[in-house]
């Protein structure tokens, strides 16, 4: 039964991701781009998670933890680019 | 009788957590502007990516032994999913987006 609904989760979590690729290029402003990124790689965080229950091994979530920490670090230096034209003043 | 039970709690966060990720996406691409946008993938975040991360460490600890290492990621997640979302909203402010909210009368 846990095969069965991983297998459904890591479908309904691929839509997810095609849904967040479609914001992403679609726009309309540059905020929305960086919103879509930030969905888009949540997701695929998730989605390494639910790999790593699937085939039973629990070394997975680091790559889970360092897409989360990236992923993070990114939005943060696009939104303040955004906000100051420059990162690191 | 345990197990499966513990088998199924474990099914159940999983489907949770993705049907999450799928309405916040989905609010992603439906909302009209910006603001109402960055609505969804805060659910995302914190419900969708938080009960997956829960069930995943249900399901390793069932099976060999207590392992916590799971929570590392969803506590990053939720701290930073409210800076991040914050930041953009600034960001849009900033760039002077158009809200799709009516504007209020005067009385």
């Amino acid at each position: 039964m846990l095969n069965a609904v991983v297998l459904i989760a890591m479908s309904m979590l691929g839509i997810a991701l095609m849904l967040s690729a479609w914001r992403l290029f679609r726009g309309p402003d540059a905020t929305d781009r960086i919103l879509a990124l930030d969905t888009l790689y949540i997701n695929a965080a998730a989605v390494i998670v639910l790999y790593g229950v699937r085939i039973g091994r629990p070394d997975f979530f680091e790559a889970a933890l360092l897409i989360a920490l990236l992923g993070f670090v990114s939005t943060m230096a696009l939104a303040k680019f955004l906000l100051r034209g420059d990162i690191i003043e | 009788m345990i197990a499966a039970l513990l088998d199924l709690l474990t099914a159940l966060l999983l489907f949770f957590g993705a049907v999450f990720a799928l309405i916040g996406s989905i609010g992603l691409v439906r909302m009209p502007d910006i603001y109402t946008r960055l609505h969804g993938p805060t659910k995302v975040t914190t419900l969708g990516v938080g009960s997956i991360l829960l069930g995943s460490m249900l399901f390793f600890s069932v099976r060999d032994g207590l392992s916590l290492h799971e929570l590392l990621v969803s506590v990053f997640l939720f701290l930073t999913a409210p800076v991040s979302a914050h930041l953009l909203a600034r960001a849009a402010l900033h760039r002077r987006c158009r809200s799709e909210a009516p504007v209020p009368e005067d009385e």
